[in-house]
């Protein structure tokens, strides 16, 4: 699901000692064991991918006669890949992605940091209620706040140069604001941990050379956080860019839609080319996957950040 | 994408308006009028009176022939392109499908050359496109939008969704027969759509591989099941049949209705004025039942597209469903294979005096921005040359103006023609004839009943949708 | 307590309101809103009057504008006549509930296990068994059509099953698509709380081990009585986030049925959903079972908050 939910409170965990822990008396049985079930699960596991891989790269011809499982009759192409980017106009789509979701990632960094500055760092009787207000409201369903928050954007009327439509709805900006209110809650737990570990003497010393609230958020907390900022990114992206719920229920033009919710648009486009469609969601899954294997590190941080206590 | 609109935004608050409640008091002040105009409205055939054929003259219903008889040369009356002002509209359309998609460029194109206004359309995948209607109209919908007629329309009329067009029907009322009028009217008499086309809803085949296996085409109900038997015995699938978006298989409720229990009997139903737990609605399933065990197993799983391939790979015998589908899906190549016959007679009372064929047509949303240039569009599309335009592409809608002069129309087309305009009545489908609320509890109705089909179920189906029919149907 | 001079304040005013006043309009308020509008009834057009109880009279079908309905949205909601697809989607709910509780996270916190041990290649397994949890589950979707489909697919094709008169319709017969898609969402599930647990596997006191190691005890006696015991708060957190996910379940569905509600697979999301994003729209009674969904989500969430503020406090 696009939005996450936090994990447990507790220290940053940096630990990696890892080398005193691994048990090694080599229990044979057991070793293979573990050997032949993590195997057959990952071949399991991996096959969905690499079939929609090979079906992506049969010609429709072939594989309404033989079926997706064949031996590749009629050779492999490109042809669904081009195909699908040019009929389908993916490059807007793709544009559109970007624009919602690089925005809507600063911001909700942005705002998360504040009040988790704020939260963490700034003795406040209310803290605890606030951080409540913030993480619950991202645990709950989307569906759930869909019906009142779809009559407001109908309601709430934009200037020309923010929304194309003069609304809200169905446009980008509506999309970049519900996702940034929807991360927000797990965003500012996450941080709002993170920046406890900061120790409170950087702070006192700051105080004491005279530095202003917005300089000790600005140039002493959010380099320190550069880390978990980094996770966080990772972590936002892929889930705004995967998201496909708001964009179905807040946008009605087709040519508006993000990269992942234009893939239902396609289905029904091209629903009699199942091979154009796997070629489409392949190419939709580029970004993630350049992500995933470049910032693996950080995606895992991210969801480990602020997981169990010492 | 820009919408390069002018004018302001229609920026109505949609939390103050009270103006439905005139709406609706000009609908319940003409409550006898609704009653009358639904019946019209899924009455009558397009008087689509191709010049050629001979055909163009049905004249068993009141409503045609009055019609049929105007001249062919007031088609040539094509709206003045007088509103040629120029200008640039959006153009909200659900002709997804490849072939649609590049019949309605066609139309578009013809339009901008003929009134000088530029279209940008936005095409929008089918399902979504009318799931997202409601929304669409009272957000920002486009300044025209695609649409079907029936219930369907005067549902968003009465609810002050659609701006009336009168003024667009002046001028292109002389194009079309009463039948064509009614259909685009609102619950409160006025107009808010202009039709494009309609198409019947037949039993597809293969001409080659009836004449290969000796088949010939049935003309009763046991001449048809008899068929069916003998297409499965000889490895074919009878019945291509698909059901996973739902509506496809209302068409096989309908047109066993109409067969059964006629057409005012199915009207009747549709608009609740009699329970579904009545005796009839039984036998329509019953019957229903007996063809069911030929029809393609799976079908809740599988697309209409798809039974299409399996017809025109010569995998399944059959198919029933709407020309606008199955022979809009056919390759190019393929298409002069395929011909079609009219759902067999079940009651001989009947016959096959009825069928379903629905009309798509284009209104013009109450928050349209450009409602000028608009209107100019619709005028050009009321007229005999936007559809023989359109159908220059499209080989398989047929058009409803008057005097339509079509030389394009493949053997499909003038097929359409002459069956649509056999039958004494033609009513729209029941996603167009009934509340929509009401076509969707039977599309889950029905799918239940094509899992199970046995007399238990249809009891407790029929139960279930007595049930919802009394919620739905209560204002 | 810092005293905080006045533009410190501001800074303070603004750094807390902006995030805060998003969160409240555009989280709170629907939540709250939605409650409310469950005892309305209202087709979405022309506006709501909360005060002005609904009547009954004018054209059948045709909607009148937005009135109070009482309590009557819930009772159509729970009346199986009225609205047959209540009862299979709460069913339907639970079963999701229970196959992710009972399979897909046990499922998980067994490849974190296994990986934590250090068996050889290790990274791979992680990468490949996480993989699912970077895509879209809408891609997911459109990914296993491709193994379902009917006469083409990876599953039929195997067991032999893909002719026309014996294919077994995985998507589409009602008393298989539920488990079908299942089969999808474990998946994916599966990886997620594998990392999650792995991090919590990871940040448990190394000395634990040893002394237990020490002790005598074998690998899975070490990790029941010693480890388990100890990541009870990460226990909770995934079974919290097992909860939220099950509940969350939609767009799997959502792109499997083309946004129609195809039998079998029917949920209260999509149930939801369809009474705003369809031709007619039930803006009271897709709230009231909206509301329905959240007094079932309070129970984790309110789990989850107790847990983490509780031991908070105790700091």
């Amino acid at each position: 699901m696009t939005a996450a939910t936090p994990t447990a409170p507790g220290a940053f965990v940096s630990r990696t000692t890892g080398a005193s822990r691994r048990n090694r008396p080599a229990r044979r049985p057991a070793s293979i064991a573990a050997q032949v079930f993590m195997i057959t699960a990952t071949v399991l596991w991996i096959t969905p991918v690499v079939f929609a891989l090979y079906v992506s790269l049969r010609p429709e011809k072939s594989t309404n006669k033989y079926g997706y499982v064949s031996m590749p009759h009629g050779g492999f192409t490109f042809s669904n890949f081009s195909n699908a980017w040019t009929q389908s106009d993916m490059l807007r789509f793709f544009e559109n992605s970007v624009r919602i979701t690089v925005p809507a990632v600063i911001i909700t960094l942005l705002l998360a940091s504040a009040v988790a500055f704020i939260v963490s760092r700034v003795s406040f009787k209310l803290n605890i209620a606030l951080l409540i207000v913030f993480t619950a409201g991202n645990l709950l369903p989307q569906q759930v706040l869909i019906t009142p928050l779809f009559r407001i954007y109908l309601a709430i009327h934009l200037p020309h140069f923010l929304s194309s439509s003069g609304l809200l709805y169905n446009s980008y900006f509506g999309l970049i604001v519900i996702n940034v209110a929807f991360q927000l809650g797990f965003c500012v737990f996450v941080l709002s941990n993170y920046m406890k570990t900061i120790p409170g003497e950087m702070y006192e010393a700051a105080v004491v050379d005279g530095a202003s609230l917005w300089t000790r958020y600005w140039r002493l907390t959010l380099p320190l956080c550069r880390p978990a900022l980094a996770a966080m990114a990772t972590l936002l992206t892929t889930w705004i860019y995967n998201d496909f719920f708001w964009a179905i229920t807040l946008i009605s033009t087709g040519n508006k839609r993000p990269i992942t919710s234009a893939l239902a648009n396609l289905q029904g486009q091209f629903v009699s080319n199942q091979n154009m469609i796997a070629a489409a969601a392949l190419i939709a899954a580029i970004p993630t996957l350049v992500v995933y294997v470049l910032l693996q590190k950080q995606f895992i941080a991210g969801l480990s950040l602020g997981s169990s206590k010492g | 994408m820009s919408d390069s609109e002018s004018g302001t935004p229609g920026a109505q608050s949609p939390m103050s308006r009270r103006s439905v409640l005139k709406g609706l008091a000009g609908a319940a002040g003409l409550a006898v009028v609704p009653g009358a105009l639904l019946e019209a409205c899924s009455s009558k055939k397009p008087a689509a009176a191709s010049s050629s054929s001979a055909a163009a003259a049905p004249s068993t219903s009141a409503a045609a022939s009055s019609a049929a008889a105007a001249p062919s040369t007031s088609a040539a009356a094509a709206p003045s392109s007088s509103a040629a002002a120029g200008g640039s509209i959006t153009f909200g359309s659900n002709y997804s499908d490849a072939a649609t998609k590049a019949a309605f460029q066609t139309i578009v194109d013809a339009t901008t050359k003929q009134t000088g206004v530029q279209v940008t359309v936005n095409t929008t995948d089918h399902n979504t496109f009318q799931n997202n209607i409601s929304t669409y109209l009272q957000g920002t919908p486009d300044d025209l939008a695609t649409w079907f007629a029936g219930y369907r329309l005067q549902f968003f009329a009465a609810q002050n969704l659609l701006t009336p067009i009168d003024d667009v029907w002046d001028k292109i009322g002389a194009n079309f027969n009463d039948a064509g009028k009614s259909l685009s009217k609102g619950l409160d008499g006025h107009y808010y759509m202009v039709p494009l086309y309609n198409y019947p809803w037949v039993v597809f085949y293969n001409k080659s591989v009836f004449t290969a296996k000796g088949y010939t085409v049935p003309a009763t109900w046991a001449d048809f099941i008899a068929l069916a038997k003998k297409m499965k015995t000889d490895g074919l699938i009878p019945i291509a049949f698909a059901d996973k978006d739902g509506w496809p298989a209302l068409g096989t409720f309908d047109i066993i209705n109409l067969r059964t229990n006629g057409y005012d009997f199915h009207i009747q139903l549709m608009k609740h004025q009699v329970p579904w737990t009545d005796k009839r609605v039984a036998d329509v399933f019953n019957q229903w039942a007996e063809i069911l065990p030929y029809c393609q197993s799976g079908a809740t799983g599988r697309i209409w597209q798809d039974a299409a391939k399996a017809l025109e790979n010569k995998q399944a015998g059959m198919m029933f469903q709407g020309s606008n589908q199955v022979a809009a899906n056919y390759a190019p190549e393929n298409l002069a294979d395929l011909d079609f016959f009219v759902y067999p007679t079940i009651n001989t009372a009947y016959g096959t005096d009825f069928m379903d064929a629905p009309t798509d047509g284009f209104m013009l949303p109450k928050k349209a921005k450009n409602v000028a240039a608009a209107k100019a569009v619709l005028e050009y599309i009321g007229s005999a040359d936007a559809e023989a335009a359109f159908l220059a592409t499209d080989k398989y809608d047929v058009g409803l103006a008057n005097g339509l002069n079509a030389p394009t129309y493949s053997d499909i087309q003038k097929k359409a023609v002459v069956e649509i305009g056999k039958c004494k009545n033609v009513s729209q489908f029941m996603d167009r004839d009934t509340i929509p609320d009401m076509a969707t509890a039977m599309i889950k109705l029905i799918q239940g009943f094509i899992d199970n089909p046995s007399a238990s179920n249809i009891a407790a189906l029929q139960k279930s949708a007595e049930t919802q029919a009394k919620t739905i149907f209560t204002a | 307590m810092r005293t905080l001079s006045r533009r410190d304040k501001v800074v303070l005013g603004v750094l807390l309101g902006v995030p805060l006043l998003v969160d409240l309009v555009f989280v709170w308020f629907p939540a709250f809103a939605t409650i409310a509008l469950s005892f309305t009834k209202w087709s979405g057009v022309n506006g709501v009057n909360f005060f002005k109880p609904c009547k009954a009279g004018g054209l059948p079908g045709v909607p009148h504008p937005g009135c109070f309905f009482g309590t009557q949205n819930y009772h159509q909601a729970f009346n199986s006549g009225i609205t047959p697809d209540f009862r299979p989607a709460v069913e339907h709910n639970a079963i999701w509930l229970l196959v992710f509780i009972l399979i897909a996270t046990p499922l998980g916190m067994l490849f974190a296990v296994v990986i934590d041990r250090g068996i050889a290649g290790s990274r791979i397994y992680q990468s490949v068994l996480f993989l699912p949890v970077m895509l879209s589950l809408a891609l997911i979707g459109i990914i296993w059509e491709l193994i379902y489909s009917q006469n083409l697919g990876l599953v039929n094709t195997l067991i032999g099953r893909n002719g026309n008169g014996n294919a077994i319709d995985w998507l589409g017969n009602p008393h298989l698509n539920l488990w079908s898609v299942l089969v999808e969402a474990t998946w994916r599930q599966a990886g997620y709380v594998m990392v999650l647990y792995l991090a919590g596997l990871k940040a448990v006191d190394s000395t634990l081990r040893e002394a237990a190691v020490i002790d005598g005890s074998n690998g899975w006696q070490t990790f029941w009585r010693v480890i388990f015991p100890v990541m009870r708060p990460i226990n909770i957190v995934v079974l919290v986030v097992t909860v939220i996910e099950s509940l969350r379940a939609f767009d799997l569905v959502y792109i499997t049925s083309k946004s129609n509600v195809l039998p079998g697979l029917e949920l209260l999301s999509i149930s939801i959903t369809q009474n705003i994003v369809g031709e007619t729209q039930r803006i009271g009674f897709g709230s009231a079972l909206g509301v329905v969904l959240l007094v079932i989500s309070l129970v984790p969430i309110s789990i989850f908050l107790y847990q983490n503020f509780r031991v908070e406090e105790k700091r």
